[in-house]
């Protein structure tokens, strides 16, 4: 029976307006709601199910970041996650930080603790990369069965059903693999309170990037970070004459 | 203890003291729940001097005293882990109310669904306080106040079938249980195995609690109680296992003597003889059943017997007591929903060619809607603080959150509705559910008329306790000339320095920011006015107090103003000093609202003893005999027929 890992990463939470820094170097996040990267919760999910059908021997929870990832790798623990590992990056590096680097932690930490089957998010919805679960298997040179919206596991056989352009793909990988779940492959539970209570007792192990031999340094030199442009108003129009004249107006036929 | 307080009350010829327990025994208009309540609270015993004996706020209002122990600065007793634990706790109650519950649904099939009470149960939700190592969360009394927040603002009906199980139905073994009664309860009623009630109410005993009829005899082998009577409108009877029900028990006086006095009793539905009647068919809150029950010879094991014989009343009260800042801050919870539904509105709505938030009438209302959620919220989670930080005199500050909570909330859905115009009248909207939800806020856990004496009785009494020095002294006038020089000295300077505006009442100025001071001011005059208003009351009317409603009315309002004042004072300034993002929004939340309140305060108080006001008083009073004489209105109709 496989381990799991699955890469939990805590982000703006859906329902906040995102506000742009006054400086434009970012979005504001001090005092901002945060919580789990809807992605991972049903990465999460999806894990804490193999597990609870006797086809993974335990779910370890991954996050990166600052202190406060804390408590999304709590919230992980709260759903069902047996245990967590927090690679602990300071907020003033965390900026640097981008899928290039979680994905050499992760494949790193796959390695470590010899899990069997690496399960994230497709995306993360503060940056939309979508690159971890890629290049983690890259790393690793493992298969990958991304956009995940089924899974089944048999012995060591992985059959991945994929949501991809124009309609689902079936595939089927060995084990070990990466997968990046999609929308609709579960609907993830809640962590009922008394699971909150309990995940206070599970083991959290905080290493650094470096203990993992992984350095922190990025290429890429953020210029500016900038609202999109404001759309102006629409009309109805009635009918097409309403429309062509309208355009003729506005010069645009 | 008691029997002391109650010789030392027995009045001077001047009658210049208070309200003593016997007074209020004979009178039968008089409700014994006032009474018991005040019997419960254990009042440090007088210092000669008679200073300060209770840290109370409100308490010592009645002395025209500031005590900030309690509300200044804003107290906040929640450690960090608790804050961490309870934070995270947010979100999925959140939402399991959105996602999970359904209140339009509950309230169609008049129950909690089926599975979200499964739901419900899996979550936690009800054994929220119930040790940890018993099944519960072991939540603080200022976590649970978090939490509920949240379920008030998606379903009071929910709200209910949970409090009636925790908050009334078994408190009582949490406060007051012997070790083997926790254990052998708690762990299934926690988990929500089993379900709660609490059985107080009976058809010829409401507000008048102590006059309850079951029975409960113990048996000759003295191995158990037999329980006879029946109760009603009792939440959850219908589906309770564990009842917590409360009759009369013959108690032998140390004189030999038997008297029938009020027990409590851990009763479960096993026992047999237990019975309930059909769900009653109600206003609101449908969700949560309402049921009468019926106790025919229900053989109650001894060791049920909750607290010692005899004290069931006082525990009745203590469970109340301790529930009442839960309902403070679900409705707090309930009006942030409200207003947000009415903010959604008004900001979409065009007509007159603009949207209607931009003009004044709805501004108003917004502005009024928000100062009540801040006055209640911010009353809520004082209360909640002082009973974590193991204060035991919060009774009045407790009763006056609910009071102004449940009509607070009340205000807000029904400005929320009119904002809402039509919208707000059709049930998809959801907003008529909830003012018919909101509506028994104000009827149950004691009406509002009833707190409203409560805390005028409680408060005069300790007025009066504070002037029994003068009292007694009053006795032998001749012989106690220094006590009386002094203390009619200070009466007189303190009312003349009143008028003259120069003696502005016990300063705040230490505790607040400056940007509240005009408030602090206001509120600083309010107390000391108010203290004067009492020690007038006291010397005016003394024990006849107790029958003048008119009078006791209008000082609890004054006290719920002031201390909701002195909530948002203390509340505003706090945020202020941490440089709160929005700290500027509630110092205008907490100015507009002192002013408003000052001068109703002002008018109360001037209504004590003003003569008109004392004249319209005996009218009204005139006019309701004159009411019930004719069953009907009492004038005819303007076309004579
Ligand atoms: C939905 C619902 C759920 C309930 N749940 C429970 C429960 O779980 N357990 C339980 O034990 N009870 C429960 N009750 C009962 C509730 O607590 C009582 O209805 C309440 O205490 C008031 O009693 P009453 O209805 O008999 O009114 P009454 O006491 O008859 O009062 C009628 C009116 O007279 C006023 N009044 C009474 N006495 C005086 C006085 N001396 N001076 C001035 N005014 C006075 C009252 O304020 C009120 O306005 C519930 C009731 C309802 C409707």
């Amino acid at each position: 029976m496989a381990r799991v890992l699955v890469g939990v990463k805590r982000v703006v939470d859906y329902a906040v307006k995102i506000r742009v820094k006054p400086d434009k170097s970012g979005v504001v996040t001090d005092g901002v709601k945060h919580s789990m990267n809807p992605f991972d919760e049903i990465a999460v999910e999806e894990a804490i199910r193999l597990k609870e059908k006797k086809f993974a021997s335990e779910v370890v929870a991954v996050t990166c970041g600052p202190t406060q990832n804390q408590e999304t790798l709590r919230t992980a623990l709260a759903m069902g996650a047996d245990r967590g590992i927090h690679v602990e990056i300071p907020a003033a590096d965390y900026p640097k930080v981008g899928p290039l680097h979680v994905s050499k932690i992760l494949a790193k930490l796959a390695q470590k603790e010899e899990a069997g089957l690496i399960i994230v998010g497709k995306q993360a919805i503060d940056d939309d990369c979508n690159q971890t679960a890629q290049m983690t298997a890259s790393f690793l040179d493992w298969p990958q069965g991304t956009f995940a919206s089924e899974l089944k596991l048999e012995g060591d056989k992985l059959t991945v059903v994929r949501e991809i352009d124009g309609g689902l793909e079936t595939i089927e990988l060995k084990m070990p693999a990466v997968v990046s779940a999609d929308l609709r492959l579960n609907e993830p539970r809640y962590a009922t309170l008394p699971n909150i209570m309990k995940a206070k007792k599970k083991k959290v192990d905080k290493l650094s990037p470096s203990d993992l031999g992984v350095e922190i340094a990025t290429n890429i030199e953020v210029l500016e970070v900038s609202d999109p442009p404001v759309r102006d108003a629409g009309m109805k129009v009635e009918n097409t004459e309403e429309l062509i004249s309208k355009l003729k107006e506005a010069g645009l036929v | 203890m008691w029997k002391v307080a109650e010789k030392s009350y027995r009045l001077t010829a001047r009658s210049l003291v208070s309200l003593s327990r016997s007074s209020l025994r004979n009178k039968s208009a008089t409700v014994s729940a006032i009474e018991y309540e005040k019997k419960e609270t254990t009042v440090p015993k007088a210092e000669a001097n008679g200073s300060v004996e209770s840290k109370s706020f409100v308490m010592n209002l009645f002395r025209g005293g500031l005590v900030p122990d309690q509300v200044l600065p804003y107290p906040k007793v929640i450690t960090q882990e608790q804050a961490e634990f309870i934070q995270a706790m947010l979100d999925p109650m959140e939402k399991f109310m959105v996602e999970v519950n359904d209140a339009a649904k509950n309230d169609e099939i008049a129950k909690v669904e089926d599975h979200t009470m499964e739901g419900l149960k899996e979550m936690g939700a009800f054994g929220l306080q119930v040790p940890i190592e018993l099944n519960g969360l072991g939540l603080s009394n200022t976590q649970y106040a978090r939490l509920v927040e949240i379920v008030g603002r998606h379903d009071l009906g929910v709200g209910i079938a949970l409090g009636a199980h925790q908050s009334i139905g078994f408190k009582g073994i949490l406060l007051e249980g012997s070790k083997e009664q926790k254990t052998k309860y708690l762990p299934s009623l926690a988990t929500g195995e089993n379900i709660a009630a609490f059985c107080l109410t009976e058809p010829a005993s409401g507000s008048d609690a102590a006059s309850i009829q079951t029975k409960a005899v113990k048996s000759s082998c003295g191995n158990y109680y037999m329980l006879n009577g029946s109760k009603i409108w009792i939440s959850n009877g219908g589906i309770a296992e564990i009842f917590t029900v409360f009759a009369k028990t013959p108690v032998t006086q140390p004189d030999g003597t038997t008297k029938e006095k009020i027990s409590a009793f851990i009763v479960e539905r096993a026992f047999g003889g237990v019975s309930s009647g059909p769900p009653e068919n109600k206003m609101g809150i449908k969700a949560s059943n309402t049921a009468e029950v019926y106790f025919e010879d229900v053989k109650v094991p001894v060791e049920n017997l909750l607290g010692k014989e005899g004290e069931g009343f006082k525990i009745a009260m203590h469970i109340l007591n301790n529930g009442r800042f839960g309902m403070a801050a679900a409705l707090s919870g309930n009006m942030k929903a409200m207003i947000e539904k009415a903010a959604d509105h008004a900001m979409n709505r065009v007509q007159f060619g603009s949207k209607i938030h931009t003009y004044g009438a709805i501004q108003e209302k917004f502005a009024k809607m928000s100062m009540l959620q801040y006055v209640t919220e911010s009353m809520a989670f004082i209360v909640c603080a002082n009973m974590d930080a193991g204060y035991k005199d919060f009774q009045l500050e407790a009763a006056i959150s609910k009071v102004f909570a449940s009509e607070a909330a009340w205000q807000v859905t029904d400005e929320c509705i009119q904002i809402l115009g039509g919208m707000g009248y059709m049930k998809d909207c959801g907003a008529e559910r909830v003012l018919r939800d909101l509506r028994i806020f104000r009827i149950f856990e004691g009406t509002n008329d009833i707190l409203r004496l409560f805390v005028a009785l409680t408060g005069m009494q300790y007025t009066g306790k504070f002037l029994q020095p003068v009292s007694n002294a009053m006795k032998s006038p001749l012989t106690n000339i220094p006590t009386l020089a002094s203390f009619f000295k200070t009466y007189a300077s303190k009312r003349i320095g009143s008028k003259l505006g120069w003696d502005l009442g016990p300063s705040m100025s230490e505790h607040i920011h400056p940007d509240v001071s005009s408030s602090a001011k206001l509120a600083s005059k309010a107390i000391m006015q108010f203290g004067l208003a009492a020690e007038d009351i006291a010397i005016k009317y003394g024990k006849k107090f107790i029958d003048m409603q008119f009078l006791q009315n209008r000082l609890a309002n004054s006290a719920i103003d002031i201390f909701a004042m002195v909530a948002v004072i203390s509340r505003a300034s706090t945020s202020l000093n941490n440089n709160e993002e929005n700290a500027k929004l509630e110092t205008t939340l907490c100015n507009v609202w002192c002013n408003d309140a000052a001068k109703r305060v002002q008018e109360n108080l001037t209504s004590l003893s003003d003569k008109t006001s004392l004249q319209d008083f005996k009218a009204m009073a005139d006019l309701s005999n004159m009411v019930i004489e004719k069953q009907g209105v009492v004038q005819n109709h303007p076309l004579g027929f």
